[in-house]
């Protein structure tokens, strides 16, 4: 099959980009999306051109590194899955495929279709260490976990941070995200100790970002590729109002330094 | 003091500024649309409640200035949600589809303003008669029978109307998700329940200048 593709071309984040329109004839419809674009680059390698920057790792849709935003869909239309995993059966022959970078001011590009999310990653940081007892290792089952708050965590810790919620939301909100960080360790017994200064502390490094506010138009779940529930949007709003509620700052009066 | 200001600087603590006085504002609204549906019930009826209200000056200024508050925290942090949520994504994209927003959702932007100019006028209209001079402040359902007989006002209302529809319908809906409120066990009824009030309050307040235009008052 023969597709045209129109290909996001910036060759730093100080120059302002355009589009380049690209054939790629003899595609294999059951190549994937980003095995189409390396033999595009091998083409362009070929006549010398500079090859077309997409990021990458694992292509097994586990490690969250890949995201283009396709025909207006970050991941693509196939749902529930990351790029890696859109394959070109997907496409008719002949398809003009648009293929763009994620947007938003907290994901500045850095090549094309390359863009930084390490934001993401500070927030990460921003939520710390929990306290767990170091020794010997505990017994499998002695602190319980209810099966439903599990099976809730587990969904959540699900994420795979590749940012496509971030993409997809009109106001650029990383709530999604932030959300699923917050509730896979504020569901689970081993998250209590600092479930309230974790929530403090990832939504002010949220905010500080640049990211947006949710307005709830639910467009990050439809695209998420681990379909993340923003259910736990709201679980953090309710976290996050009862941490500023009830929040000390810490005063050791004993026992101290 | 100070974790109330850093809650209320913070994305979510806005949220929660937007879903509170959003429930203050709808409050008013339902009772508004009660008040002003006893039009149909006659000129004394309509004109005796008004006099009611009026009859209690302290009851209703404590009641103007909780409105006044709710009003100014929805637009204030409305505007500063606004303008982070347009910084935030400073190039857009040359296509971009979407999978899941509404339409009330993707136009809350636009039925606020209207909503802002149409209170505005409303109130000049028929609180504070700058608009009708003429009016007489003690005859209230004359002053709306004779305004609603004329379609272009009424139309004015019946629109203004609708876009109150369609942002009470996102914002009942949404404002349980930033309270936090929210279960999947509950989540449907819910959605449900903000459709059957917007179309509630929509029908109610446009039933006033449909009513006057079909002759349904004297």
């Amino acid at each position: 099959m023969r597709v045209f593709l129109q290909v996001w071309r910036q060759k730093n984040g100080q120059s302002k980009g355009r589009f380049e329109r690209y054939e790629a004839s003899e595609v294999s419809p059951d190549m994937s999306l980003l095995e189409m674009l390396d033999v595009v680059n091998e083409g362009l390698v070929q006549k010398n051109e500079a090859p077309i920057a997409f990021d990458h790792d694992c292509r097994e849709g586990i490690c969250g590194m890949c995201g283009l935003v396709i025909n207006g869909v970050p991941h693509g239309s196939e749902g529930g899955a990351t790029t890696c995993q859109l394959h070109m059966r997907k496409f008719q022959d002949g398809d003009e495929i648009w293929i763009e970078p994620f947007r938003a001011k907290a994901f500045p590009v850095l090549r094309d279709c390359v863009v930084d999310r390490t934001a993401l990653d500070r927030i990460i940081q921003a939520g710390g260490f929990i306290s767990v007892r170091t020794g010997s290792a505990p017994d499998a089952n002695q602190i319980l976990v209810p099966k439903e708050n599990a099976d809730l965590a587990m969904d959540a810790a699900a994420c795979i941070g590749c940012g496509a919620c971030v993409a997809a939301c009109p106001n650029a909100s990383a709530m999604l995200f932030t959300a699923a960080k917050i509730s896979h360790l504020g569901l689970l017994p081993q998250g209590q100790p600092e479930r309230h200064s974790r929530a403090l502390a990832m939504v002010k490094q949220m905010d500080a970002e640049g990211f947006g506010a949710c307005t709830n138009h639910e467009e990050c779940e439809a695209v998420c590729p681990k379909e993340v529930s923003i259910d736990f949007i709201a679980r953090m709003n309710r976290d996050f109002a009862k941490a500023a509620a009830t929040f000390r700052p810490p005063k050791a009066r004993g026992g101290g330094d | 003091m100070a974790t109330a200001v850093s809650f209320t600087a913070s994305s979510i603590g806005k949220k929660y500024v937007m879903a509170v006085s959003g429930i203050a504002l709808f409050g008013f609204t339902m009772a508004h649309m009660a008040g002003n549906l006893q039009v149909f019930l006659g000129r004394e009826r309509f004109n005796g409640y008004a006099a009611t209200l009026h009859a209690m000056p302290a009851v209703l200024w404590v009641f103007r200035g909780v409105m006044i508050l709710a009003v100014v925290a929805h637009i204030v942090t409305s505007v500063q949600l606004a303008l982070r949520n347009r910084a935030a994504r400073p190039q857009g994209y040359a296509k971009k589809q979407s999978l899941a927003t509404t339409y009330a959702a993707r136009t809350m932007v636009v039925s606020g303003p209207i909503l802002f100019f149409y209170i505005v006028y409303h109130l000049l209209h028929f609180t504070f008669n700058t608009l009708h001079p003429n009016y007489e402040v003690t005859d209230l359902y004359s002053n709306v029978v004779a305004s609603f007989r004329q379609v272009p006002i009424s139309v004015s209302y019946i629109i203004a109307n609708a876009c109150f529809g369609f942002h009470v319908f996102h914002g009942a809906y949404s404002l349980f998700q930033s309270l936090g409120v929210n279960h999947p066990r509950y989540n449907g009824a819910l959605r449900s329940l903000a459709m059957a009030i917007a179309v509630l309050v929509t029908t109610g307040f446009i039933a006033v200048p449909v009513g006057v235009l079909a002759g349904l008052t004297k």
